[in-house]
């Protein structure tokens, strides 16, 4: 992992610009790079917004109207009503709090579990490469796969947890913090490699003079931590929480396969699947789609606006 | 990525005090148990779930309901069951063909991006990577509802290139920057060179880069292959029947079809199953994929 040549393709334009005299004009080795550039990018962002856009465009429009699928000639524009319907009701704001509430909780064990990951990977060398080799299984392993071995783990009648905890026939999916807890835990188990991955990257790009000069001038680990390894790490970190953020507040599977949305544990996906899919919903299922996708830009906006750090310099 | 190489810098300081170097020795032994410790922890908390869907796998009628980890003795009953389910041999059929299709267009697709991305200078860049960013943080439940109804009109619902299409959207965004972090560190001069010998563009592209970009492109397959392989949102908003339905959303719905007398175990089977194209990947490339996480995602 050497360092990147910055802007390279910057240097070439530059090169060219010495070889014909001044800029005004595009060469044709210029014009032609132009045409090339579209020409190989051209049809993966054909691909990636004609069927991201336009589907979006799409649940904005049929947002505004009142469209059940079983009754396509009752479809009848309503403006913003389904919005209002939404907004003023109460289980949308219990799911909004739930969903909120799983990614908070998710989160913030996963950055400190993955801070703890990302710093033994990074420094232990007997066994680094069965961890690196374990730590991908979580990471690469079905979502619903995660979500079974964690549900039957817990199940009362031939799970291992309850007689290890002594619990006898405690029922965890009985009432609606329990049963988050565990969909938290098969989010958490799957989800933390990804995110110390992110953090050993940003681990490995700290020069080890600072922290050999912290060691010499007497910073305990804890100072060494705190003043030289998290600032010379803020960027991995607002990727990493950004990214870990974004996708726990779309979760889906986990909540699919273990509770079906039941005893209060509906997410805003969740919602959004069972009023389009199931109830055939449209009009009333593309408003929670919208509305979900309005929220996650606003804590991608929040989130760049935090860490004042500009997301699109970091990814190049 | 770069080693420790913390200890051994260590080294000239502690020669100065003689004491000192004893007690850092003692300390270093400490140490390194202390790390070892750490590391056998974190493989068991990434491994233990693993091993216990498969030990529910091994358990053959009411050996289910001992509550232990372990099978009292090992069945392969399970097995047997799911391999001959058609419901689950056709989930794996449309999982694996749709993974192979779709994986190998991504990339292709990607793989051009990035080379565009990384290489020419050219207005819309920012756009291009701008909505690839978009795209990856982006509620999946948002784009499936609408393409929902939208497959449905056109014919698209329920077939394999129906799952095909939105698979390549969400999972070019991740190729792209993969490999526009790859293709920066290839030296670019060989490729000028190539170009001052008289090669064109995409000759230079094909001839020079290709070769070098190979390791980079491989690891981008195999992330996106986890992804897709991955994926249950579009699975069961986008397939009402077995003639596309992926092996997870198959898995999903095991349980209500009620053809066993109870599903448990033969799920955890079904589970093993899907789960050891991801484990032999991870075993035979492991660097590459903690290079592609890492490149990709911070650097660049």
């Amino acid at each position: 992992m050497s360092t990147t040549v910055p802007a390279a393709a910057g240097e070439v334009t530059d090169d060219l610009a010495v070889i014909h005299h001044g800029r005004p004009r595009l060469s044709d080795r210029a014009r032609h790079e132009r045409r090339l550039g579209w020409l190989l990018a051209g049809p993966a962002f054909i691909v990636m917004v004609a069927v991201t856009g336009y589907p979006i465009l799409n649940a904005v429009w049929l947002s505004l109207f009142d469209y059940r699928l079983t009754n396509p000639d009752g479809r009848e524009f309503v403006g913003l009503g389904n919005y209002g319907m939404i907004l003023s009701d109460g289980l949308f704001w219990r799911q909004f709090g739930v969903t909120s509430a799983i990614t908070v909780v998710t989160v913030a064990v996963e950055f400190v579990i993955g801070f703890a990951l990302a710093m033994v990977m990074h420094r232990a060398l007997v066994l680094r490469r069965s961890l690196r080799t374990a730590i991908l299984v979580p990471y690469g392993i079905v979502t619903v796969v995660s979500a079974y071995a964690w549900q039957y783990a817990f199940t009362p009648a031939y799970g291992f947890v309850n007689p290890m905890l002594n619990l006898d026939d405690y029922n965890w999916f009985g009432s609606t913090v329990p049963s988050v807890a565990v969909i938290c835990l098969s989010e958490i188990w799957k989800t933390t490699p990804f995110l110390s991955l992110l953090l050993l990257a940003g681990l490995a790009q700290i020069p080890e003079d600072y922290l050999e000069a912290a060691k010499v001038d007497g910073a305990t680990a804890w100072q060494r931590f705190r003043r030289v390894i998290m600032p010379n790490m803020k960027a991995a970190i607002m990727v990493a929480l950004l990214f870990r953020t974004l996708d726990a507040f779309r979760i889906f599977d986990n909540v699919f396969v273990m509770t079906q949305g039941a005893q209060g544990t509906e997410t805003l996906s969740f919602l959004a699947y069972r009023q389009t899919i199931s109830r055939v919903q449209i009009g009333l299922g593309s408003a929670v789609s919208v509305i979900l996708a309005v929220l996650v830009v606003l804590i991608a906006v929040m989130f760049v606006k935090g860490f004042k750090t500009n997301l699109s310099q970091q990814r190049g | 990525m770069t080693t420790t190489a913390d200890r051994p810098a260590s080294a000239p300081q502690l020669a100065t005090t003689g004491t000192g170097s004893a007690r850092s020795r003692g300390g270093e032994r400490r140490r390194q148990v202390a790390w070892v410790a750490a590391a056998v922890v974190i493989i068991a908390y990434a491994l233990i779930p693993v091993l216990w869907i498969l030990s529910l796998s091994f358990k053959e009628g009411d050996d289910i309901n001992n509550q232990r980890f372990w099978p009292s003795a090992l069945s392969l009953e399970n097995y047997r069951i799911v391999l001959s389910s058609d419901i689950f041999l056709t989930a794996l059929r449309n999982s694996v063909g749709i993974a192979a299709i779709a994986t190998t267009v991504s990339v292709v697709l990607a793989t051009l991006a990035a080379y565009a991305v990384a290489r020419l200078e050219f207005p819309g860049k920012k756009v291009i990577l701008g909505s690839a960013l978009a795209i990856t943080v982006f509620p999946i439940i948002s784009i499936a509802t609408p393409l929902f109804n939208l497959w449905r009109t056109v014919g698209l619902y329920d077939t394999w290139l129906g799952l095909i299409i939105p698979y390549l959207s969400f999972s070019i965004p991740l190729s792209v920057y993969i490999l526009s972090a790859f293709f920066r560190e290839i030296p670019w001069e060989m490729e000028q060179a190539a170009q001052v010998d008289g090669a064109t563009a995409w000759q230079a592209f094909r001839k020079v880069i290709v070769p070098l970009a190979a390791p980079g492109v491989f690891t981008a397959a195999i992330l996106t292959f986890f992804a897709i392989w991955n994926d249950f949102v579009f699975g069961i908003t986008l397939t009402s029947t077995e003639a596309a339905r992926p092996v997870p959303a198959a898995l999903a719905f095991f349980s209500g079809a009620s053809q066993f007398s109870q599903p448990t175990a033969p799920i955890a089977a079904a589970s093993v199953l899907v789960t050891i194209p991801v484990i032999v990947l991870v075993l035979l490339f492991q660097r590459k994929i903690v290079a592609g996480l890492t490149n990709g995602a911070v650097k660049g």
